[in-house]
């Protein structure tokens, strides 16, 4: 088992003929992901990818055509939002968006509106997701990962490479690596993953990898204190961090003294969970 | 982005927001023409993006128009925290009965807006919330219904707001969040909204952040942006589409993710070394933004070496290693340089700079610990 995305998986590309949704799909398609789908708004009929997959002008006919059960955004960020809505309509009930630079006050519209539907969205600005051995959703280097019983969730994309690398490298495998994204609001939280990650039976450890800005690290540890049986290690990017500057991240600001890296490490050690020094601990905290 | 004083309230002026009558001067005579126009007492207020302009002595008040250049001149020569006032705003006087704080921000923990008010008004809302936090009455608004009537009106009632204001509240808290949305605003704020002695409301001072990432939705308020609150460095560094701050420290560090890159800086921190910024190449950088990454880094005086720290992914190494030999080969440099190469054709770059006299390594942490050493004068190239 694993969460979210599986062999069973058949993934729908919004923005399948850009330059990034062109190039992130070969890779998917390398990784093995059964990609039935990809929707440019007028360049429906088309065949891409050697006449291998079908090119619809919207979710919806794409959909009914191939029965996709999930989509992953590639398109730019004056066109995401849109792209988010009408998949929501489509039915699609998990919905990744990796494009970056979203505006906020659109995506708290958005995730009104999805919390009313009960879709669930995976970022925006996140590397989207990796389950090794059957499906990566996204842009997670499929090689850096072996199939196994650690579950990852994480507000990064280059600093999960180097966890992931790094239990890798010790032999450690992952069961399904989640980033979550590094907007200020997103889709699914640290919590909605933790929750999914204590009841899948292949998951028997996770790592958390958050950052300063907001305080969803906090809200983290407390559901880990009272909610799970697996163990947890941690890493909290940006103590080094000044405040009042936001780190490349939208998300990543330590605003009005909160959203510190101190008190997220505080919160998540009086919750149990050890927290590493560097992200190459991680693997030795179990 | 933040936007100056004057700027925040001409925008709430035209959502219907009363606020007092007044111009902006770049110079202490033009301020004496806005005093003589408005023949009453007047405010000069320093324009400059920090807080703590009253104590700094930016904001003062004067009696009469020559008064009012006098003090224009002093406060066009201040540095308020490091910021030159380029503009002073000269505001009528008001006459104030009781201030009130009134604003709109996002929510991160709720995902929604949130509209606040206090009667404890005028003073920083951070303080009034770490110490009396039942002063400020919150309502978070559906982003999808907007603001509704009802909402303003258990505003005015949760902070004893006496009726006869109510219509007008409504008007400015409509105008206010209206004003933060069609700006695609992360705070819109009015501290303080003020009863004045005639018995009217009005915002006397006002505040906007608003959404970088909206920026592009808006021509008009991103012609707005004020230079003077960044480094050069962060000016030329958007240009080229990197994320870039500077820091004190001596190491100058070239990462690609936000994460990885405040990691890098929290691990050289980790092992004794002090970073000299924070840069963020961006995914999928190419040689000229690499190389222009190099070039800015390599601007600031201070730095002793450079840590290189890429984890390829949908970044190549070696287009990152092929940047580095270009920019090298523009600029003359003895600033050494400790190479990590890890990911999508990592022994491509790692041949590429072969020949570059870099310090190479492996781990994250053995990248750290050399990157201090040299730094240091420690380890030699």
């Amino acid at each position: 088992m694993s969460i979210l995305i599986d062999h069973r998986t058949r993934l729908l590309v919004q923005g399948i003929t850009g330059k990034e949704g062109e190039f992130h799909t070969q890779a998917m398609l390398d990784y093995g992901t059964n990609v039935v789908a990809g929707v440019t708004p007028g360049k429906g009929g088309e065949w891409v990818f050697n006449g291998k997959i079908p090119v619809f002008d919207s979710v919806k006919l794409a959909v009914e055509a191939t029965g996709a059960n999930a989509s992953v955004i590639f398109v730019p960020a004056r066109f995401a939002v849109d792209a988010i809505f009408e998949a929501a309509d489509a039915g699609l009930p998990l919905i990744v968006c990796i494009t970056e630079g979203v505006p906020v006050q659109a995506m708290m519209r958005v995730r009104s509106y999805l919390d009313q539907k009960g879709t669930r969205l995976v970022g925006p600005n996140c590397p989207g997701l990796l389950t090794p051995g059957q499906c990566k959703v996204g842009i997670i280097p499929g090689d850096i990962a072996i199939p196994g019983n650690v579950g990852v969730v994480s507000r990064s994309g280059t600093l999960t490479y180097e966890v992931l690398y790094a239990l890798k490298l010790l032999g450690m495998g992952v069961s399904t690596c989640v980033g979550i994204g590094g907007d200020p609001i997103n889709g699914t939280s640290f919590l909605d993953t933790l929750a999914l990650f204590e009841k899948d039976p292949q998951t028997e450890k996770v790592v958390l990898i958050g950052e300063i800005g907001g305080s969803d690290e906090e809200k983290a540890a407390d559901y880990i204190a009272q909610n799970m049986s697996k163990p947890v290690a941690a890493f909290i990017a940006g103590q080094s961090a000044p405040p009042g500057k936001r780190m490349g991240h939208a998300g990543a600001i330590v605003e009005g003294g909160s959203g510190l890296a101190a008190d997220k490490i505080k919160a998540l050690e009086s919750a149990g969970v050890k927290v590493a020094k560097h992200p190459e601990e991680i693997p030795t905290l179990f | 982005m933040k936007l100056h004083e004057y700027q925040s309230k001409q925008i709430f002026a035209r959502y219907g927001i009363p606020i007092p009558k007044g111009k902006v001067a770049a110079t202490a005579s033009e301020a004496r023409v806005i005093a003589d126009e408005l023949g009453s007492r007047v405010v000069i207020k320093s324009q400059v993006l920090v807080g703590g302009r009253g104590k700094a002595g930016g904001i003062r008040l004067a009696k009469n128009s020559s008064e009012a250049e006098d003090l224009a001149a002093q406060i066009l020569t201040m540095e308020i925290k490091g910021l030159p006032v380029r503009k002073v705003l000269v505001d009528e006087a008001a006459n104030i009965e009781h201030e009130i704080y009134f604003g709109i921000t996002n929510d991160r923990a709720a995902r929604k807006p949130v509209m606040m008010a206090s009667a404890a008004g005028g003073v920083e809302i951070e303080e009034v919330a770490r110490l009396t936090p039942e002063k400020i009455f919150k309502v978070h608004i559906d982003p999808l219904l907007g603001l509704r009537d009802y909402q303003t009106r258990d505003i005015a009632a949760g902070i004893d707001l006496p009726r006869e204001h109510w219509k007008t509240f409504g008007t400015i808290a409509r105008g206010l969040w209206q004003a933060y949305v069609d700006c695609d605003a992360t705070l819109a704020e009015i501290n303080p909204l003020v009863i004045t002695a005639d018995n009217r409301l009005l915002a006397v001072d006002g505040k906007m952040l608003l959404d970088d990432n909206a920026l592009f939705l808006h021509p008009d308020l991103s012609e707005m942006r004020d230079l003077d609150v960044e480094a050069d460095s962060e000016i030329e560094a958007r240009k080229y589409g990197l994320s870039f701050i500077k820091l004190d420290g001596n190491i100058g560090c070239m990462v690609n993710g936000a994460g990885l890159a405040m990691t890098t800086m929290d691990i050289i921190k980790l092992f004794g070394g002090e970073p000299a910024n924070f840069l963020d190449i961006g995914g999928g950088a190419s040689s000229d933004k690499v190389a222009a990454a190099l070039r800015i880094i390599l601007a600031d005086p201070n730095v002793k070496a450079i840590l290189l720290n890429v984890f390829g992914g949908i970044t190549r190494c070696d287009e990152v290693a092929r940047g580095i030999l270009d920019a090298l080969s523009e600029i003359n440099t003895k600033v050494p340089m400790v190479v990590r190469l890890v990911g999508t054709n990592a022994d491509e770059g790692r041949e590429i700079l072969a020949n570059a006299n870099m310090i190479t390594a492996v781990t994250l942490v053995d990248a750290a610990k050399k990157a201090v050493a040299v730094a240091n004068g420690e380890l030699v190239q």
